[in-house]
């Protein structure tokens, strides 16, 4: 094919210094450069989490007597872990790094794209910090919900900031998933069939597609917000004509799928490494790869289960409720693949299977707890107190962090060269793990018992359980820093990682290039005709 | 090369025009989520745009009480309320009622006032004929203005089974500040032909 063409091979030039990065059109540079963007992104968005911990430690207020800026907090904190922290580590970081060695391409269809999207995002990334700078800060939480969100309620110019943000971070998903798309379609080694794809490469092409019809309409939606809020429009304004609900409506349109953006790349990452460490095929590929894209397909018909306290009527809240169950089942079957796969494998308990443990036991939880606030009638009661925070820091939150991690330590020896040290990677797995579920497990408890969302003050009688949460706090961010430990340990005195550490479970094309992964892979495509299907 | 080029800008392009046109739904919903709820009566949308010809007149002496509600937006200085609690009407009947704004300021205020149906499964059958609520209404300062609604239900509320239970329906209207008001202030004759005005 006409990849092979070795004309200009020769001359191609490895751009060094900061020409190398600024400008990189390199997928695995850029996927790099996602990376610490989601790192330093984590760091402060974490550290926000943290200060809030710390507040919410203690009934009365000890540390945030500003109580919009406890709103901003939580507002900045759900879009950088969002938007900032796992997007880019899933999609940008992983994804740039391995889907184009995964199907033997040798870079991305549009590697100049690729940079603006990278840019885009940290541009996004340094307009959502100056807006959290500006006046009295976004205290919209990150749903902006109208009318708090208008021009009343924020008079300065820090959820026009915001409403940038979200706009160029949503340009460089769109144009990053638009990548991928047209990679995915039209740059797979010969043999490389879809149903041959490994479930990773599946994972990302699902997410592009849930990206490119989710995006634009937060888009849209913010368009109109900004608009009501500077130029006159009402399109949220009752008194104008609009409607607030509409809001709702576009954003959770949006919203809904934004939740499996973030958790279905994760799941092929757990695909890979539950293969990879069981020494064994993926249980039921072809399952696994159409119930990830029924996820995609349902979660676009289930957005309103966000808004049953909205007056919905009630066979509106019965369809809502029944299609929103109805995501139980291709979950269950990922689920129990999971476990089939592992059934009878001789498993391999490094550290990447110990987050891929981690990452099925929260999931299980969290999507336990969805499947009870998926009731209309159980929402009524739950609705914005901490068991839905519980829920989906549960679900989508801690669940893909670990999901990061294992992706992390398993890819990590083919992108620096070097072997992580087992023993720590261990005991940093266990400490995390501890961490988040003291953390957020008596959230549940907090919530069942009525404590609401977004206030930083409560009743005595909740103090026992927040105590027990900021004291997970307090160890989830030991295990945290002991991650930062565990990469400079790693870059500094790791041994040489080979080609392949993990041995004959780990099938896939990034194990057959060395370690680290030369800076340009696969130019002259592998044939993969007749080979088996690389899960 | 050239052609894998090629493909890759092709499919990069349908794509982005699938990205053009999820932005355009996104804004279409409005007037599609209107249109939607006008002919359905989804979320307590009532009928607005019959003709006096589809009254068919009542199918049986069975009433239904129609009670009636009013709000102001805090930042409206008006009153505003109904000069009758509620009315037994026979589905298929015409009826009018009448609220009464006043507007409380020192200057001329353009309301204009959002309506909905209680139980929403019954809005459908609700129609109004004229409404105050059509258009943006102005009053002078301290003026003293009824407000008439002609409205009658479909008496297919008493043959769906979904809306057979109905007994009760509640219209309720709320008045905001028009924000356009220089538009409105502009726009004298304002089609409200139901009702004299009595303020001089």
């Amino acid at each position: 094919m006409a990849y092979g063409a070795t004309d200009h091979h020769d001359h191609h030039h490895n751009p060094t210094g900061w020409r190398r990065w600024l400008m990189s059109t390199n997928h695995k540079d850029i996927g790099t450069m996602y990376m610490i963007t989601a790192m330093v992104a984590s760091l402060i968005g974490g550290a926000m989490s943290w200060y809030i911990r710390l507040e919410l430690a203690q009934p009365g207020i000890q540390y945030i007597d500003d109580f919009q800026f406890y709103n901003v907090l939580v507002t900045a904190h759900g879009f950088l872990m969002v938007f900032f922290v796992v997007m880019p580590a899933l999609i940008g970081g992983f994804g740039n790094w391995f889907v184009p060695m995964m199907i033997g391409a040798p870079d991305m269809a549009f590697p100049r794209l690729n940079n603006i999207s990278l840019w885009l995002t940290n541009a996004a990334l340094v307009m959502l910090v100056l807006a959290g700078l500006t006046g009295g800060g976004p205290g919209t939480g990150w749903t902006v919900y109208p009318p708090l969100s208008s021009i009343d309620f924020h008079p300065d110019a820090a959820v026009d900031f915001g409403i940038l943000s979200l706009h160029l971070a949503g340009a460089a998903s769109i144009l990053g998933a638009i990548n991928f798309i047209v990679t995915i379609f039209n740059m797979r080694a010969p043999g490389m069939t879809i149903h041959r794809m490994p479930l990773f490469v599946w994972a990302i092409l699902v997410t592009a597609f849930l990206l490119l019809l989710a995006l634009p309409v937060l888009a849209g939606a913010l368009t109109m917000l900004l608009t009501d809020r500077n130029f006159g429009t009402n399109f949220f304004n009752v008194a104008g004509g609009g409607d607030p609900l509409l809001w709702q409506h576009l954003f959770w349109f949006f919203g809904h799928p934004e939740v499996y953006i973030i958790i279905i790349p994760a799941f092929g990452i757990v695909s890979q490494i539950v293969s990879t460490f069981s020494n064994k095929p993926v249980f039921g590929y072809l399952g696994m790869a159409y119930a990830m894209s029924a996820i995609g397909v349902v979660g676009f018909v289930v957005w309103a289960h966000h808004m049953f306290m909205t007056g919905l009527d009630v066979d509106t809240r019965a369809y809502f409720t029944a299609a929103t169950m109805v995501i139980a089942v291709p979950t269950g079957i990922k689920i129990f693949s999971w476990l089939a796969t592992m059934w009878g494998g001789t498993i391999d308990f490094k550290a990447p299977m110990l987050w891929v443990f981690g990452f099925i036991f929260l999931f299980v939880v969290g999507g336990v707890t969805g499947v009870a606030l998926a009731n209309a009638g159980l929402a009524y009661v739950f609705h914005d107190t901490y068991f839905v925070v519980a829920h989906f820091h549960y679900v989508m939150a801690i669940a893909a962090v670990f999901a990061i991690f294992a992706g992390f330590l398993y890819w990590f020896p083919k992108m620096s060269g070097k072997m992580y040290n087992e023993t720590f990677a261990k005991v940093q797995f266990w400490t995390f793990f501890i961490g988040v579920n003291v953390l957020f497990f008596p959230q549940h408890f907090s919530g069942m018992a009525g404590m609401p969302r977004r206030i930083p003050d409560y009743p005595d009688s909740y103090y026992g359980w927040n105590l027990v949460s900021s004291i997970g706090a307090a160890v989830t961010i030991v295990g945290t820093f002991m991650f930062f430990v565990l990469i400079w340990q790693t870059l500094r005195s790791g041994k040489v990682a080979e080609a392949n550490p993990w041995g004959e479970g780990a099938t896939t094309l990034e194990w057959q290039v060395p370690s680290p992964a030369p800076f340009h892979t696969f130019e002259d495509q592998p044939d993969m005709t007749g080979k088996a299907p690389a899960e | 090369m050239a052609n894998s080029r090629v493909r890759n800008r092709r499919l990069g392009l349908v794509l982005l025009v699938g990205v053009a046109g999820m932005v355009g739904l996104s804004f279409a919903s409005v007037p599609l989520y209107k249109l939607f709820c006008q002919v359905t009566g989804y979320g307590g949308t009532p009928k607005t745009d019959v003709e006096r010809a589809a009254l068919r007149g009542p199918v049986s002496d069975q009433t239904i009480r129609v009670m009636f509600d009013a709000n102001v937006n805090t930042r409206l200085e008006w009153g505003f309320h109904p000069d009758q609690r509620q009315v037994d009407v026979v589905p298929g009947v015409e009826t009018l009622a009448i609220y009464r704004a006043t507007n409380r300021a020192d200057r001329p205020i353009v309301g204009t006032a959002t309506f909905n149906v209680t139980p929403v499964k019954a809005a459908q059958y609700v129609a109004k004929m004229e409404c105050f609520c059509f258009t943006e209404q102005k009053l002078v300062a301290g003026q003293e203005m009824p407000m008439p609604v002609s409205f009658y239900i479909d008496p297919g509320i008493l043959e769906d089974q979904n809306t057979q239970d109905v007994r009760d329906i509640v219209l309720s209207y709320t008045f905001h500040p028009f924000e356009d008001e220089t538009v409105a202030l502009e726009d004298k004759d304002q089609g409200m032909d139901l009702l004299p005005t009595d303020d001089g």
